[in-house]
């Protein structure tokens, strides 16, 4: 029993990784006031690029292809291609003023457009599988830390057996987490979001704060698409594997109430949820009823934050809605 | 003059002349075909053949254009019912699982009751039924959001992932055809929509309901407290409308077309019940809603094109081996432009020096067009 636990709780802090950098991404953003709903679309991009970029350094390296290097291709490639998409996002809403929800949603469809498009045309092009040499699946598949540790009984696995993107995400949502609650920076982020206007008062650039904090933000979420066909996919592309989840990470921002650090077990227990059925199926509840436990969690949340009204726990007062001085 | 003057100011406007509005929007669409040229030119396909193909797969031939027809039903129809909603600013992003969960309903008279009534009454029992599913459905997360202010936006996008799920189940369970074939048997011929010119009359019905949408919102006094609502809430409830029951009233109803786009959906088209009913219609929809700016009768425009794009893109991926999701990227370049558009008609941009003076004649090249001086409109923000 405790070594099925802990299979379990292990396969759902891996699945509940890429949701990590999705939601992480997605709450730097929501937190300058943007709500940035093409998160779908972003990580569909970065998941699309994660996997190209490595796999055109693999046949230009060909055996001696290294893979920290393929590693950081990836991340590169992941991150830029998400910093590109929520840049236009931020130039549309920011600097265009269009409405939030409907550009999040057409970039959504650019984006899910842009990552099929480049991963079938990839697959054209190889003529099979788009796919990287086993020896640079291992890179971002396998466990880093030394094998000593995670002999250690009971908690070696639990604790050391991840592979590099576990430890990379942890460690950028605390950082992210010290930065919104502890930095000058950070606090001036989360008045631009709470009310730009009272921000630019006080003489703090909201355009630029949005900006920032809106690509930056698309570029980690992208990074969680990267992180899923990386390592849950297994390095191969599949056009399917993406869907819904940049929906997921967008919905477990709220569940995490803006908080980064609630990332760290709120996404566990999503990318548990998801799995759960596969792991632990429960006699006459059936799968596809079993898949909806998360979202109506959600749903539930939802409601539950919004009857218990605490101040704390409330979105950014100034989520989704542009700001325009002139309006003043 | 110590204070710097910014290089460019931004005044609103109203007074841009209809047809100044058009041409902008007109260039605006040929930037995003252009852009997506650029696409075809990555995959190494002739972006003016591949236009062409597209059209010609499209539009050349009479099966080609009732295809088309065929995508845009539901995307009108969806689009029709979101209107509502979006003038009052209410985000339902949940038509996806209003579709879903009305042509579920539609299937169970379709599946169970198919001996109890004939044809033309089981068809009427479908779309009511599968209208009031699509109400209910849209409706919760609407009573919870104008007793308690819960986010509709995520709830509603909560609600399609759980109403696909409850089909994904009927699918593969208690409604399966054969077992472990994971799917639903076709409908009896008398559950199926009947055919006017090669194509289902969901057609017809989203064209009366077009016109019944545009007097709904334009000449009765609901449409008037739906506008007034999405101005502000508080205006309305100064005025006397009771704000909770205008938006539980406007959610339903917006739910029930959707739902009944799921009838028309699963009875019309496919035949029989898929988890994939919607298959992206409700958010495509959002965006045609927007694009048309709540007018409904430029949602007839709107959604052929897509429609078009759509049918085109899996025309060149059988002739030129360019991916269909090609038109994925297009109909998102052409959005993400058209919405970057409005921004050039709303505004007007005074550059330094060019200010009104009393004396001086107005400047006529403030208004640049989108795509032609994007440096410009960079600066704006800084």
């Amino acid at each position: 029993m405790s070594v099925s636990l802990i299979g379990l709780i292990k396969a759902a802090i891996l699945n509940g990784t890429p949701l990590l950098f999705g939601t992480s991404g997605e709450i730097l953003t929501e937190k300058s006031g943007n709500l940035n709903l093409g998160v779908e679309g972003l990580m569909f991009m970065g998941g699309a690029f994660g996997l190209i970029g490595p796999v055109i350094y693999g046949n230009l390296a060909g055996d001696q292809a290294s893979g920290a290097l393929a590693v950081l291709i990836a991340l590169i490639c992941s991150f830029g291609v998400g910093c590109l998409g929520s840049l236009i996002f931020s130039f549309l809403t920011i600097t265009l003023r269009a409405n939030q929800n409907v550009t999040g949603l057409a970039l959504t469809i650019f984006g899910t457009g842009v990552g099929q498009f480049a991963g079938e045309l990839m697959r054209i092009r190889v003529g099979g599988n788009v796919t990287v040499s086993n020896a640079l699946k291992s890179a971002f598949a396998d466990p880093i830390l030394p094998e000593a540790l995670r002999k250690i009984p009971v908690i070696g696995e639990i604790v050391f057996g991840y592979n590099l993107f576990v430890y990379l995400g942890v460690i950028m949502v605390i950082v992210m987490a010290y930065f919104m609650k502890r930095t000058r920076p950070g606090l001036f982020l989360s008045a631009v979001g709470e009310s730009p206007a009272t921000a630019d008062a006080a003489g703090v650039n909201v355009t630029k704060y949005r900006y920032l904090a809106t690509v930056i933000g698309g570029g980690i979420s992208a990074v969680g698409g990267m992180v899923y066909t990386m390592t849950i996919a297994g390095s191969v592309w599949n056009h399917q594997g993406l869907s819904g989840e940049g929906w997921v990470a967008v919905a477990l921002v709220i569940f995490c109430l803006w908080r980064p650090i609630n990332t760290l077990w709120g996404s566990a227990l999503f990318g548990g949820l998801l799995i759960l059925y596969l792991r632990l199926p429960i006699p006459f509840l059936p799968t596809q009823i079993y898949k909806v436990v998360p979202y109506i969690a959600t749903a539930l949340v939802l409601i539950f934050v919004s009857l218990r009204q605490r101040r704390e726990d409330q979105p950014p007062a100034g989520l989704g809605l542009n700001y325009f001085r002139e309006d003043r | 003059m110590t204070e710097k003057v910014p290089l460019i100011r931004l005044a609103k406007r109203e007074d841009m002349a209809r047809s100044r509005i058009w041409l902008i929007r007109l260039l605006a669409f040929v930037l995003a075909l252009i852009l997506g040229g650029l696409v075809f030119v990555i995959a190494g396909a002739d972006p003016i053949t591949a236009y062409s193909t597209m059209v010609a797969g499209s539009l050349g031939k009479v099966t080609g254009i009732r295809q088309v027809v065929k995508v845009a039903v539901p995307l009108l129809g969806t689009a029709l019912a979101l209107a509502p909603c979006f003038a009052m600013r209410y985000w339902n992003i949940g038509a996806e699982g209003q579709i879903t969960m009305g042509a579920m309903m539609a299937s169970f008279f379709a599946l169970k009751m198919v001996n109890a009534m004939p044809s033309p009454v089981l068809l009427i029992v479908m779309g009511i039924s599968a209208a009031l599913m699509g109400a209910l459905w849209a409706g919760i997360p609407a009573f919870f959001k104008a007793h308690w202010g819960t986010n509709e936006t995520l709830f509603t996008l909560m609600m399609n992932y759980i109403a696909i799920g409850i089909v994904g189940w009927l699918q593969g369970g208690p409604w399966e055809g054969k077992p472990g074939s994971q799917i639903i048997p076709m409908f009896d011929e008398k559950a199926v929509l009947p055919s006017v010119f090669g194509v289902h009359i969901g057609w017809i019905i989203v064209l009366i309901l077009t016109f019944l949408m545009y007097i709904y919102m334009t000449k009765t006094k609901h449409g008037y407290e739906i506008a007034v609502l999405g101005e502000s809430e508080n205006t309305a409830r100064y005025a006397g409308m009771d704000v909770r029951r205008v938006m539980l009233r406007t959610a339903c109803l917006s739910g029930g077309i959707a739902g009944l786009v799921g009838f028309m959906i699963c009875s019309g088209a496919d035949e029989t019940l898929y988890q994939t009913v919607a298959g992206g219609v409700g958010f495509t929809a959002i965006t045609v809603t927007w694009l048309a700016q709540l007018n409904p009768f430029a949602m007839i425009a709107i959604s052929l094109l897509l429609a078009i794009l759509s049918k085109g893109a899996s025309t060149i991926q059988t002739t030129m081996g360019v991916p269909a999701s090609i038109s994925d990227i297009i109909t998102g370049i052409i959005l993400l432009c058209m919405l970057g558009c409005e921004f050039f008609i709303n505004y007007k941009m005074i550059f330094r020096g060019h200010e009104e003076h009393p004396l001086a004649p107005t400047t006529a090249q403030n208004t640049e067009v989108p795509g032609v001086s994007p440096e410009a409109v960079k600066e704006v923000k800084a």
